[in-house]
């Protein structure tokens, strides 16, 4: 129970205290019109360029924006208590360290895909794009697993805040890549044989191709095996992070390096 | 004469001081570069060569507006943050004439950023971007970035009560690279887009390198960016006196 109540209510309170993003002053620029003027930006690319329809890049960067809040609000959310100089106070709790952390990825996940969803709802009615309604709830599955995805890639990020300062650089950085492998606004396939070997092992790549074929007509059935890569993804990613901040807690204490930030 | 010393040392002094910012020099730098890459792979599928040409200028440009949007909307923030905001105020020097330099800074490490595009495009995508007109180019290139400079000075006053200006200077990065044609011609954008483009001097700067690239005139380009810079420059003289008196009103300088 009490493991429980540190999952949900911890995550949600660490969230809401150390995220300053929530501010409508950050939130809007960064998390609303942002994404929008990204997708906008590929369309007219790709226009340019004439590849691909509107509907592919409208798809593929209201997905890949999601990164944004994944990356930075689950560095923050952890490596945030450095700066707060709280992080002490935390890891001398006998609190549940898997219900310590990965409660705060909740918000984080559901953060992503308000992102993602408004961002592709709104672009889509700019350009006049037709999604068939009754493909939304499997689209916004597919949101969702990306975001969870994203965010174990963003616990990895967190356990890095544990130890270096930079983490706004790590997450910009992260970004980018994603934004060039996932096949966002190229198709994988049309990618070097190399980048498409690292573009089938991380975040959102299988999510952005599953959306694309439900907004295509296919049915959830269809993408299964895409939602499900993308999940699998997920869980590696975030045991790889879990566990990397354990690594971090344990290296600190033997280091007498919490707090240094 | 002292004018001109304070904006050199000024100008000297805030690039040295983000050059060795991570943040202001190393992502400043990568930033571009990410979406360089994926307009370089788009126009390489697109199949035209010449609109690889196109981009390649573009993505070059692309970088000194990332370079001063972020670092000049969040100028004031930083100077509150070291603590130095009211020092610099309280100088007999107008405050203008403070910011001023640290707008054109932020600008001038675009250069960095213009360079590493340039040769990224060279010798991972094999762009080779003509220079017909060299002189003209050596004029262009600091034309846009002085230009690229006095509007990050201008956002930089504009933003300087805002808390959170660095992210209001972070939303206008993709507006500007969108409508100021350094990627998408303008004749792609909707009839009301273009005039808004018209009064942003990254599309003259722009206009201007292109030119100069293609063997073109560009020297009108050239003129509208001296024109635009002074005007922002006029703009952000008069909007730091209202700042300034406004916060010295409210007694809000230095609440951050």
């Amino acid at each position: 129970m009490t493991s429980l109540r540190i999952f949900f209510i911890g995550g949600l309170m660490a969230y809401r205290g150390l995220i300053n993003w929530l501010s409508p002053w950050i939130f809007i620029p960064t998390l609303v019109v942002a994404p929008i003027f990204q997708i906008l930006l590929f369309v007219f690319i790709g226009r340019s360029a004439g590849v691909e329809s509107d509907k592919f890049f409208v798809i593929g960067n209201a997905v890949q924006y999601a990164s944004i809040p994944c990356l930075f609000s689950m560095t923050n959310a952890i490596s945030g208590e450095r700066y707060q100089q709280t992080l002490a106070y935390l890891l001398v709790s006998p609190a549940g360290r898997l219900s310590l952390f990965l409660g705060r990825a909740v918000p984080v996940v559901v953060n992503a895909m308000f992102v993602a969803a408004f961002s592709l709802v709104v672009t889509s009615l700019i350009l006049g794009i037709s999604i068939p309604p009754t493909t939304w709830p499997a689209i916004a599955l597919a949101i969702a697993v990306s975001a969870f995805a994203c965010t174990g890639l963003g616990l990895i990020c967190a356990a890095i805040g544990l130890r270096v300062r930079e983490t706004a650089v790590l997450n910009n950085v992260l970004f980018g890549l994603l934004l060039i492998f996932t096949g966002a606004n190229v198709a994988v396939t049309e990618l070097p044989e190399w980048m498409q070997w690292i573009s089938n092992r991380i975040p959102l790549t299988h999510g952005i191709q599953a959306a694309r074929q439900l907004a295509d007509g296919a049915s959830l059935a269809d993408v299964s095996g895409l939602i499900a890569t993308e999940f699998a993804i997920g869980i590696v990613y975030t045991v790889v992070g879990y566990q990397a901040i354990r690594l971090m807690e344990r290296e600190s204490r033997k280091r007498a390096s919490v707090q240094v930030a | 004469m002292r004018i001109a010393r304070l904006l050199g040392i000024g100008w000297l002094f805030q690039f040295k001081q983000m050059s060795r910012s991570s943040f202001d020099s190393f992502l400043a730098i990568c930033w571009p570069i990410f979406f360089a890459t994926v307009a370089f792979f788009m126009f390489r599928q697109g199949g035209k060569p010449d609109a690889l040409i196109y981009a390649g200028l573009g993505a070059a440009v692309m970088g000194i507006w990332t370079a001063t949007s972020v670092a000049a909307g969040s100028a004031l923030q930083r100077e509150r943050w070291h603590g130095t905001l009211e020092l610099l105020v309280a100088a007999p020097t107008h405050f203008s004439v403070v910011l001023l330099p640290i707008g054109l800074a932020t600008a001038s490490i675009g250069v960095y950023c213009m360079i590493a595009t340039i040769l990224w495009g060279r010798f991972v995508f094999g762009i080779d971007l003509p220079v017909d007109e060299p002189l003209s180019m050596a004029l262009a290139i600091p034309a846009t970035l002085l230009s690229i400079g006095a509007l990050g000075f201008l956002i930089a006053v504009a933003f300087a009560r805002f808390r959170y200006a660095w992210a209001i200077g972070s939303m206008t990065e993709y507006p500007i690279w969108l409508i100021c044609g350094f990627l998408v011609p303008l004749t792609l954008l909707p009839n009301w887009v273009p005039p808004i483009s018209w009064v942003l001097a990254p599309t003259w700067g722009m206009n201007a390198i292109r030119e100069s690239s293609t063997g073109g005139t560009p020297l009108p380009d050239i003129a509208m960016c001296f024109a635009l810079g002074s005007v922002y420059v006029f703009l952000g003289v008069i909007g730091t006196e209202a700042v300034l008196r406004a916060a010295r009103a409210k007694a809000s300088l230095s609440l951050t």
